[in-house]
């Protein structure tokens, strides 16, 4: 017997007990369809998040001083002896694998007048290098140069929030801006990024040289130190390994501070790509437990479906017999009944495939995630739905297929 | 005439528990092609065992039992089944067809073991329906015909494969006796036309239809005549 006839033997048979076989599937959609969205979401998350990392950059790493003693009380982070440029210099000369160092010092909520618009933004003070290294794409206009940082001019870089706030959306540069009562020249305009994860606006911004915002607005000065910056960022080149940075970084810095060997560090060198991803193994592995639950799920389906096999077998005992008398062979029992139990899991694998499919995009437009069903998934249903059908109609049809034709015979 | 079927001290026993049973008790016979035969004896007689061993749904325990040149003591399962296929037609008495399908495909059921082309199929299923008085029936599920149009449905079955011998198990034992006599005047013609009939029934009424009644008795033949 071929196999299109047995698939429509297999049809007919699951056909006349309709609202059984229906019954039967239920267990394999809901299984298929969980597996579907869980994937999906998890699979949204994980990609929210490398999303998320790379707005950062991916290959960040963050020095900033540690944290200062008082009398015996611990401050806050940030609070120590601040790294400063000359930090930022030997790091630049004296690490290796690295395409780019930049500090930052900030000069918060400082007015900025256009015309008669008055804005209050951070000012912030970087290198050059610093676009690059966040992955601030220059949109309009020009970043500015090494040299000009070294002289103070005074150039900005503004975010969208700022074109769209001070400027009503015309391209500003070129223009004069008053930041803080001094007059500055736009040069250049950044890509928009958006809102971070914790709802505060990137694009409020205007970029500035780090001596300029240094000198004219005493950003970051401490009476010990000359040239402290708040933090340094550092981008790790493509293929090198972040931890030998992160050491190497440490060796330079501890010998520069003067720290004892055995003492602790005053200063952290941390990835932020790490720190993100740290953050995030929770929930995936939060989504792993809900993948296996849905396998459970699934496990659970294949069960009920062999269940409704044995009974199948069971009731057409008769049939099985005659069929032996007419010259089925046992392989052709074997092959209906593993067939019927194939085409039952797939029919529900599909079913499945379409409601978690549909359970997914609801997902998505309920929580505005952005998550894109793979075309993988589709393989994954029918994959997992025939090797249930496989497994679990394994036994029913092997028992099938040894009746006694005499005996299936006589089956009242 | 050549023989069709040749059994030479056929034995077969059955063990239940711990207790051993001759269902077939040393049985010799020759039966030749396009005889008609009943083989007739009491339940537990054993006649029962003897079509099963004639019709390759069983194998015998010991001696031998030849069937259409085929030695039905040492078939594989494969010619077993084309054996069943081919060979052999069965009729029972409760019919067997299966439920929710036409009477075409039902009698096309062999066919589809014998791998027959579907067109074919058909056309042989609608021939024998035709031949058996059912062909405006054709497409009736069994729960729409009369036990004695299901009867006839299931000998199309048995003859769509123009098997050598029909073998027919209490053919009549569901039907009343007007349509028990239309189903043995179906046999009646059936052997006319040459084929090897064969019944098995317990009753004397059924079995004068064939020209030689064999009896049996405890597993052993008790009585043959013609």
């Amino acid at each position: 017997m071929n196999l299109l006839a047995s698939i429509r033997v297999a049809l007919t048979a699951l056909r006349i007990n309709a609202l059984r076989s229906s019954l039967a599937m239920l267990g394999v959609i809901i299984g298929v369809a969980s597996v579907i969205v869980l994937v999906s979401i998890s699979e949204g998350t994980k990609q929210a998040v490398e999303a998320q990392i790379s707005s950062f950059g991916a290959n960040l790493l963050i020095v900033r001083p540690g944290t200062s003693m008082f009398g015996g009380r611990r401050g806050g982070g940030g609070t120590g002896t601040p790294v400063t440029d000359g930090d930022a210099e030997a790091i630049r000369d004296q690490i290796s694998g690295i395409d780019g160092v930049s500090g930052e010092v900030n000069a918060s909520s400082q007015s900025v007048v256009f015309g008669g618009v008055n804005w209050s933004t951070g000012l912030t003070g970087v290198n050059p290098d610093f676009f690059e290294i966040r992955d601030w794409v220059i949109e309009e206009g020009r970043a500015f140069t090494v040299e000009e940082e070294q002289s103070a001019r005074r150039l900005a870089v503004v975010g969208q929030t700022i074109i769209d706030e001070v400027f009503d959306g015309a391209n500003p540069v070129g223009q004069s801006l008053r930041i803080g009562g001094q007059q500055f020249e736009v040069i250049g305009t950044v890509a928009a990024k958006g809102q971070t994860s914790f709802g505060s606006d990137q694009d409020d911004v205007v970029f500035a040289p780090l001596s300029t915002v240094r000198q004219r607005f005493g950003a970051s000065e401490t009476p010990t130190v000359r040239d402290p910056v708040q933090t340094i960022y550092v981008a790790v080149g493509d293929g090198e390994s972040t931890g030998r940075v992160i050491a190497d970084i440490q060796d330079l810095l501890r010998l520069r501070r003067g720290i004892q060997p055995g003492a602790e560090d005053d200063f952290n060198v941390s990835s932020l790509a790490e720190f993100i991803r740290a953050r995030n193994e929770t929930e995936s592995q939060l989504g792993l437990l809900l993948a296996v639950g849905a396998g459970i799920v699934l496990l659970v389906g294949g069960i009920g479906i062999m269940n409704i096999m044995l009974v199948s077998v069971t009731e057409r005992t008769r049939e099985i017999g005659l069929r032996l008398a007419v010259g089925a062979r046992a392989s052709d029992i074997r092959n209906q009944f593993l067939i019927e139990s194939i085409v039952l899991c797939v029919t529900g694998g599909l079913i499945g495939l379409v409601v978690g499919v549909g359970g997914t995009i609801a997902y998505a437009n309920v929580g505005e995630l952005d998550i894109a069903v793979n075309p993988g998934i589709v393989a994954i249903a029918i994959g997992a739905s025939a090797f249930v059908g496989v497994f679990f109609g394994l036994y029913p049809a092997h028992r099938a297929a040894r009746l006694n034709p005499i005996e299936a015979l006589r089956f009242e | 005439m050549t023989a069709l079927i040749e059994c030479r001290d056929l034995v077969k026993t059955y063990t239940m528990g711990d207790m051993t049973i001759r269902a077939l008790d040393g049985v010799s016979l020759t039966i030749e092609e396009g005889e008609y035969v009943a083989i007739m004896g009491s339940s537990g007689s054993g006649k029962s065992t003897f079509m099963n061993l004639l019709g390759a749904l069983d194998r015998p325990t010991s001696g031998m039992l030849k069937v259409a040149g085929e030695d039905l003591g040492t078939l594989g399962p494969e010619e077993v089944a084309r054996f069943r296929n081919r060979t052999i037609g069965f009729v029972f008495q409760q019919f067997n067809l299966l439920p929710r399908t036409s009477a075409v495909e039902n009698v096309a059921l062999p066919l589809v073991y014998g791998g027959v082309p579907n067109a074919e199929r058909q056309r042989r299923a609608l021939v024998r329906l035709e031949q058996l008085g059912l062909g405006k029936r054709t497409d009736h599920q069994p729960s729409q015909l009369s036990g004695g149009q299901q009867q006839r449905v299931a000998i199309a079955r048995a003859l769509v494969n123009d098997p050598k011998i029909l073998l027919a198990d209490e053919p009549t034992g569901a039907l009343d006796s007007k349509t028990s006599d239309d189903i043995m005047a179906v046999f009646d013609q059936l052997n006319r036309e040459g084929i090897t009939v064969i019944l098995v029934t317990h009753e004397q009424e059924v079995a004068d239809h064939a020209r030689r009644q064999i009896v049996f008795r405890d597993g052993k033949v008790v009585e043959d005549r013609t």
